[in-house]
């Protein structure tokens, strides 16, 4: 009989095992259902993991969809440490790149080297803003943050439709429900000219440094910390859970803010519906996956950023759905949480024992 | 009072699916398990009960794949939640992302296609009640076995020594425990119970509500129906009258419209999710009465002897 068993320590070599772990159980997944639905599961994953990478275009395009996935993922690793379950990213990132569209059209007659950053900051408030609503619901008001962060996303959702069917859609655009677009000055520069890649990137990687740097030297990330480990140690602590609560909702409504400004300044060049493929939701796998570490969401950024490019080549190359990314996706997920069990637990094996299960458990080691 | 009774029924229609969901994750939650994977099931049930109910020609065969896709999606999130003792929060938003993809995958190929879908059933005698015969009695069969369900979990929970028991664990898994109560085995049928329903609530949208199939079709449901279960306080009789006043505020900007009231759709569209935050806002802003209401292992894993 196997038999789940507490390790005495937490096992720090499974914690990060268990992504490298979960990753090998999602491709094998991958394999079967790929000789399930009669493709060749070789040349699926092929399309799916290599080929994007294969070329500097291809990086590039990695490096494209890194950017906002990193940024996202860095401002919910804030709010993550110290257990307060946003997941408004998505919304954050869509009232980004609505806020910055707004500033955009407003300047698109104007040129000059502070365009740009007007542009962004825009994003960035708008993103802030956003935060702060589902921040004082949860201050002041008690309100579960899971829940309302949830439903600003869809209001964020339906408030930008609002916009690039209404206000700002272009009158000369065909009838399509999409902006003008943005002026040259409005638009962030090349990080490598040829290619699609733009400074967003830059900023995730800042982002991630800014993170390592609040959680591994700061006072504020310590208490963050303790917030997430015992949120009554906090307080007895006197440390101002109140504020450290605002803090980390508008990092993680700055940085997402910034992602979706990014988004519409560097790649699209416009505002448009589809702006986000659900970054913000994949942010969230990123967190988990990257362990709440500056170094981690890095590499999960560019893992998750390649599930979004290999469903689109999938989609194209092997006609399969588009929904192959978010299955990837969520078996990733999935796959961890399972593996991230063997953390804290062992399986031994046990010969079926005559004693009640609960006892066998008890005389287990408790955690030191 | 003819257009009244419309919009009656209609409420009760848009709240069938709410009422039947949060039913299920009431249950869930009683038993100190909090599933955040309300959604995801909810869509499998959707795409399982069309592609049934679409091959076989049969929409019972069609609702029991519903039911049965949530349950098995239930499970999975059991066996993190439950077996492995895993971060609830984290299992259910795994089964959200995962039951969003795999439906989507499984149903690219259903997109498009449509079937006849559940019918009014009108009840001899009840169904000529002035305008509440129509709003109630008047529905299809769906609906009226949400009234049962509805029936079937308040007399449980209030009435049976198993909705005692599973209030006892909810409340106190250790002292259950101690008293020879198998906790992870009632924890587990508690969230196969709330699967089953998401998957049959996910079957009320593809073959009642709009007899086909699109991607996220679900469009917050879900989640809605986990504020819902706050908003009752965990009491079935206060389910009932928040799933159709959810029900209202979805169906009130076409409500709106059909009054010829000018605004834009996707303005109208934030509507239930606007009223889903003031509700909790309403319910939540005094903490010391959400705390007794609360199931007091909500949300914490729990395994015996450890």
């Amino acid at each position: 009989m196997l038999l789940l068993e507490r390790r005495p320590v937490a096992s720090s070599v499974m914690r990060w095992a268990s992504p490298l772990l979960a990753l090998v159980l999602t491709v094998i997944t991958g394999f079967i259902l790929f000789l399930v639905i009669g493709k060749d599961p070789v040349e699926g994953l092929k399309f799916f993991f290599i080929t994007p990478i294969s070329d500097l275009p291809g990086l590039a395009e990695l490096g494209l969809k890194m950017a906002p996935l990193l940024l996202c993922a860095a401002g919910l690793t804030v709010c993550y440490k110290a257990k307060l379950w946003n997941i408004g990213a998505e919304g954050h990132f869509l009232m980004g790149a609505l806020g910055a569209s707004v500033m955009a059209v407003q300047l698109s007659a104007v040129s000059g080297f502070w365009v740009l950053p007007v542009v962004l900051l825009t994003g960035v408030l708008g993103g802030m803003f956003w935060a702060a609503i589902a921040a004082g619901l949860k201050t002041h008001l008690h309100c579960n943050e899971i829940l309302t962060t949830i439903m600003l996303n869809y209001i964020a959702l339906n408030l930008l439709l609002y916009v690039v069917h209404g206000p700002l859609k272009d009158p000369y655009g065909f009838g399509f429900p999409q902006s003008i677009m943005f002026a040259e000055s409005a638009l962030l520069p090349a990080l490598i000219e040829g290619t699609r890649l733009h400074l967003g990137l830059a900023f995730g990687l800042l982002a991630a440094v800014a993170v390592w740097v609040l959680f591994a030297r700061s006072f504020i990330g310590f208490q963050l910390s303790v917030i997430g480990q015992d949120h009554r140690a906090a307080a007895f602590a006197g440390f101002r859970v109140r504020q450290l609560t605002w803090f980390a909702f508008l990092v993680g409504g700055a940085t997402a803010g910034l992602a979706g400004a990014s988004e519409v300044t560097g790649p699209i060049g416009q505002l448009v519906p589809q702006v986000s493929p659900g970054y913000g939701y994949t942010a969230i796998i990123v967190v988990f996956l990257g362990r709440m570490h500056a170094v981690g969401i890095v590499a999960a950024s560019a893992l998750l950023a390649l599930t979004f490019i290999g469903g689109e080549i999938l989609q194209i190359a092997m006609q399969m759905p588009k929904a192959v990314t978010a299955l990837f996706q969520g078996l990733l997920l999935f796959y961890l949480l399972t593996c991230d069990a063997f953390i804290h637990y062992r399986i031994r094996l046990k010969k079926a024992a005559p004693q009640p299960r609960s006892a066998a458990v008890a005389a287990a080691p408790q955690e030191v | 009072m003819e257009l009244l009774t419309n919009v009656l029924a209609a409420t009760v229609v848009a709240g069938t699916p709410l009422l039947l969901v949060a039913l299920g994750e009431l249950i869930c939650e009683r038993s100190g398990v909090l599933n955040l994977g309300q959604e995801g099931m909810m869509l499998m049930g959707a795409v399982a009960g069309f592609a049934a109910a679409l091959s076989s020609g049969s929409l019972l065969v069609g609702v029991a794949a519903a039911i049965m896709a949530g349950i098995a999606m239930s499970l999975l999130f059991a066996f993190m939640a439950v077996t492995l003792a895993a971060n609830q929060y984290a299992a259910g938003l795994a089964l959200t992302i995962f039951g969003t993809g795999l439906s989507a995958f499984l149903g690219a190929g259903f997109v498009g296609s449509s079937i006849d879908g559940f019918s009014r059933v009108a009840i001899p005698l009840l169904s000529d009640i002035p305008v509440l015969g129509r709003v109630f009695f008047d529905q299809d069969a769906l609906v009226y076995t949400s009234f049962i369900a509805f029936a079937v979990v308040a007399l449980f929970l209030r009435y049976s020594r198993g909705g005692l028991l599973l209030r006892a664990i909810g409340e106190d898994p250790e002292a259950a425990n101690a008293n020879g109560l198998k906790v992870l085995l009632v924890r587990y049928l508690a969230v196969a119970f709330g699967g089953g329903m998401a998957g049959l609530a996910g079957a009320y949208l593809s073959l009642a509500y709009t007899p086909l199939w699109t991607e996220n079709m679900t469009a917050g449901r879900g989640w809605i129906a986990l504020a819902l279960v706050v908003f009752a306080t965990w009491r079935p009789e206060r389910l009932i009258l928040g799933a159709y006043l959810f029900g209202a505020a979805s169906i009130l900007h076409l409500v709106l419209q059909g009054l010829g009231w000018k605004s834009s759709t996707e303005l109208l569209a934030m509507l239930p999710y606007v009223v889903t935050i003031l509700m909790l806002v309403l319910l939540s802003w005094n903490p010391a009465r959400t705390r007794l209401n609360t199931p007091l292992s909500l949300g914490q894993p729990y395994r015996p002897g450890s």
